[in-house]
C-alpha cells in the first residue's frame, strides 16, 4: 500500500525522469507526459499493481492498460521502469538508436509492459475495446484502461469506437481523457473546439466521471470509485482535467511545450522545481 | 498439357465463408468481425452459428481493425471481413500501426477485389490492395485462385501466427483445384510444366492463364503455369527454377501493375536473373462499371492478352541464353 505522499514522491521522480530523458534525447514530448504523470503513477502503483516479472502479451486475468496518445511515451516508460518492468538505467536510451524505448511505444523491441504500438492517434480506444471483448469471451473479469488525449478526440475513429462500445455494452472498459485543453497548434478550443465533451460522451451512451488529474488524492479516489460502476452495461470515461507541463512553472499550461525538448538551462531550471525522491537513473 | 476441369463455378468469397465455418467448428480461438457486409462476405452462416464469436462492427472499418488487434491480446484469432477496398486503403494506417507494426495475429479477409467486382465501378474496385499490403513488414499476402483454394487458405491462415491479408473476389469463377489439396503458405504450385515461357498468375487470373496455356500449346509452345497464391513471401525458389528453364516470363493478376505480383517478380528477376517479363495487369488506370468479363477484356486481362504477352516475352528472350 502506498500513501498519497508515497505516490506523490514517485510522481516527482517520474517528472524528473521525463525532463532528463527528453533533454538527453534532445527530442520528445514533455508537456503531456508531465501532465499525466500523477495519473499513470496512481494507476500502476495503486490500482493495476501488475506483476512485472509475469508479463505476458495476452494479459489473461490481469487488468490491462493501453496508451493511445503514444507521445506520452517518456512518462509511461518512466512509470514502467520505476514499477519494475525493466532497469531504470535503460531510461537513458530513450529515443536513441537500438533502444527498446522507441520514440513512441513499440511492441517489436520486446519492452515488457507494452502490448500495442501507438503514436498515430485515435487508434487506442478501438484496441482497448477489442481487448475488453476478448476478456468477456474468456470469462476474464479484469478491466481494461485506456488513456487518450483530448486533441486526439478530433480523430474520427474515436467516435466509431465510442458508438461501438455503448452499442455492444463494453462495460469492462474505462477510458480516461487527458483533458488539458492543449494541442500542438494551440488551445484545443481554438484549433477545433470539442464543444461540450461531457454531453457528447453522454449522448454516445457513456457513463461520465471527472477528476483533477493533478491532485493525487482525487485521482486515487476516482480510479477506485469508477470501478464500482463497471459491469453495468455501459462503458465508462473519466474526463481528467490536467495541466500540460504540470510540475514545472514555465511549462505549465503552455502548449508550446507539447513536443519541444528543454535546453541545458531550461532543464536546470525545471529540475530545481522537481524533487529527486527515488534517485535519478 | 495437364487437364484442369471446372467442377462448377463458384465465388471465392463463398470459399472463404465455408472455410470460416470449418474454423468455427475446429478452432474456438477464431472470432469473426464484419463491417455491415455479412451477406456479401458470406459470413452470415458463421454469425448465426457462432453468435458469441461474431462481432458486427457496423460501417466503421477503422474501428474494426483496432478491435481486431485488441482481440489478439486475449488470445483470439480475429478474421475481419469487408470489401478489399475498405480492408486496405481506407484503413491503411490502422493496419500499419495496430496490426503490422504491432505484429498482431489478425487475418484481414478482403472480398470483391479487383475489376471483377463489376458494376459498382472504380470506387469499389481496388487495384492497389496487393501493393499496399505487400509494403508492410510482417504482413503475409495471399490471393487464392478459386473456391476450393480460398476455403483451404482460410483454414491455413488460422494455423499461422501473424498478420495476413487474404484477397478474394465476388464473381462465380471456375473451380478447378482439388478439394483436398493442402494449402501451404508461401509455396507456389506448378499447374503445368513447360519449357518455353513461365506464366506466373494469381487469383482469378490463374484460370485465364491455364486457358492461355491451352492456346499456346496449340501453337506448339510449352507454357509453364505457376499459381502464385502467396504473393508475400514470394516463393523465390519456384520462380527461379522456372525462369532458369524458360528464360522469359509473364505475370497475370487482377491488380495494378504498380505494386502487384508482376512488380514483385520484376524485383526478383532484376536482382537474380535478368529476363524479360510482360505484365498482364491494369496499367495506371482506375476501373469502371461493367460486367466482369467486359472489364477484363477492356483492361487487357483476358485470355488472349495473356497469349499475346507470352508471345511477346518469348521474342524478347536473349538469344545467347542468359
Amino acid at each position: 500500500m502506498y500513501s498519497i505522499k508515497d505516490l506523490e514522491k514517485i510522481s516527482s521522480q517520474v517528472r524528473r525522469d521525463i525532463l532528463r530523458m527528453v533533454h538527453d534525447a534532445a527530442s520528445g514530448h514533455v508537456g503531456g507526459a508531465l501532465g499525466s504523470a500523477d495519473f499513470l503513477v496512481a494507476l500502476y502503483f495503486d490500482i493495476l499493481q501488475p506483476d512485472p516479472a509475469a508479463f505476458l502479451m495476452d494479459g489473461r486475468d490481469e487488468d490491462l492498460f493501453f496508451l493511445s496518445n503514444g507521445h506520452l511515451s517518456a512518462g509511461w516508460y518512466s512509470v514502467l521502469a520505476r514499477y519494475g518492468y525493466f532497469d531504470i538505467g535503460e531510461l537513458s536510451t530513450f529515443r536513441k538508436l537500438g533502444s527498446r524505448l522507441q520514440g513512441h511505444p513499440a511492441t517489436d523491441t520486446g519492452l515488457p509492459g507494452i502490448r500495442m504500438s501507438s503514436g498515430s492517434l485515435g487508434q487506442g480506444l478501438s484496441v482497448a475495446i477489442g481487448a475488453a471483448l476478448a476478456k468477456k469471451m474468456n470469462a476474464d473479469h479484469r478491466l481494461v484502461w485506456c488513456l487518450m488525449g483530448d486533441g486526439e478526440l478530433e480523430e474520427g475513429q474515436n467516435w466509431e469506437a465510442l458508438m461501438f462500445a455503448a452499442a455492444h455494452k463494453v462495460d469492462n472498459l474505462i477510458a480516461v481523457v487527458d483533458y488539458n485543453g492543449k494541442q500542438i497548434d494551440g488551445p484545443v478550443d481554438t484549433v477545433i473546439s470539442l464543444g461540450d465533451l461531457n454531453a457528447k460522451f453522454e449522448a454516445f451512451g457513456w457513463m461520465v466521471f471527472s477528476m483533477d488529474g493533478n491532485n493525487m488524492a482525487e485521482v486515487t479516489d476516482t480510479l477506485k470509485k469508477v470501478q464500482w460502476y463497471t459491469s453495468q452495461e455501459q462503458p465508462i470515461v473519466i474526463l481528467m482535467t490536467t495541466r500540460m507541463g504540470s510540475g514545472v512553472d514555465f511549462m505549465t499550461d503552455n502548449h508550446e511545450w507539447h513536443g519541444v525538448p528543454p535546453n541545458d538551462a531550461q532543464l536546470a531550471r525545471a529540475l530545481a522545481q522537481v524533487e529527486e525522491t527515488l534517485g535519478d537513473y | 498439357m495437364v487437364e484442369y476441369i471446372n467442377t462448377g463455378s463458384n465465388d471465392t468469397r463463398s470459399g472463404f465463408g465455408e472455410g470460416l465455418m470449418e474454423l468455427g467448428k475446429k478452432n474456438p480461438r477464431v472470432v469473426a468481425l464484419c463491417a455491415d457486409l455479412t451477406g456479401s462476405l458470406k459470413m452470415d452462416a458463421f454469425a448465426r452459428k457462432y453468435p458469441g464469436r461474431f462481432i458486427q462492427v457496423g460501417i466503421a472499418e477503422a474501428n474494426m481493425m483496432g478491435i481486431a488487434a485488441g482481440l489478439t491480446i486475449g488470445g483470439k484469432i480475429p478474421f475481419t471481413g469487408t470489401f478489399a477496398n475498405f480492408s486496405t486503403g481506407r484503413v491503411y494506417d490502422q493496419i500499419r500501426q495496430s496490426i503490422a507494426y504491432s505484429n498482431k495475429n489478425v487475418k484481414i479477409c478482403a472480398s470483391h477485389a479487383g475489376l471483377t467486382l463489376g458494376e459498382d465501378g472504380a470506387t469499389h474496385q481496388t487495384l492497389e490492395d496487393i501493393g499496399l499490403m505487400r509494403m508492410l513488414p510482417n504482413m503475409t499476402v495471399i490471393s487464392p485462385c478459386d473456391f476450393n483454394q480460398t476455403r483451404a487458405a482460410t483454414m491455413a491462415i488460422a494455423e499461422y501466427t501473424g498478420p495476413v491479408y487474404l484477397r478474394f473476389g465476388r464473381p462465380k469463377w471456375p473451380n478447378f483445384t482439388s478439394v483436398d489439396e493442402e494449402f501451404v503458405i508461401g509455396k507456389a504450385i506448378v499447374l503445368n510444366p513447360g519449357d518455353d515461357v513461365s506464366i506466373f498468375a494469381t487469383g482469378h487470373m490463374v484460370w485465364n492463364a491455364l486457358q492461355a496455356c491451352k492456346i499456346l500449346e496449340g501453337q506448339g509452345i510449352g507454357a509453364e503455369v505457376i499459381n502464385i497464391h502467396t504473393i508475400k513471401p514470394l516463393d523465390e525458389a519456384a520462380v527461379m527454377a522456372s525462369i532458369r528453364k524458360t528464360r522469359c516470363a509473364v505475370s497475370a493478376e487482377e491488380h495494378m501493375q504498380n505494386g502487384g505480383l508482376g512488380d514483385s517478380i520484376a524485383q526478383l528477376l532484376a536482382r537474380a536473373f535478368p529476363a524479360p517479363l510482360e505484365m498482364v495487369a491494369v496499367n495506371d488506370h482506375f476501373g469502371e462499371s461493367g460486367k466482369p468479363e467486359e472489364l477484363l477484356k477492356k483492361f487487357g486481362l483476358d485470355v488472349p492478352d495473356i497469349v499475346q504477352a507470352a508471345l511477346k516475352t518469348m521474342k524478347r528472350k536473349s538469344p545467347s541464353g542468359h
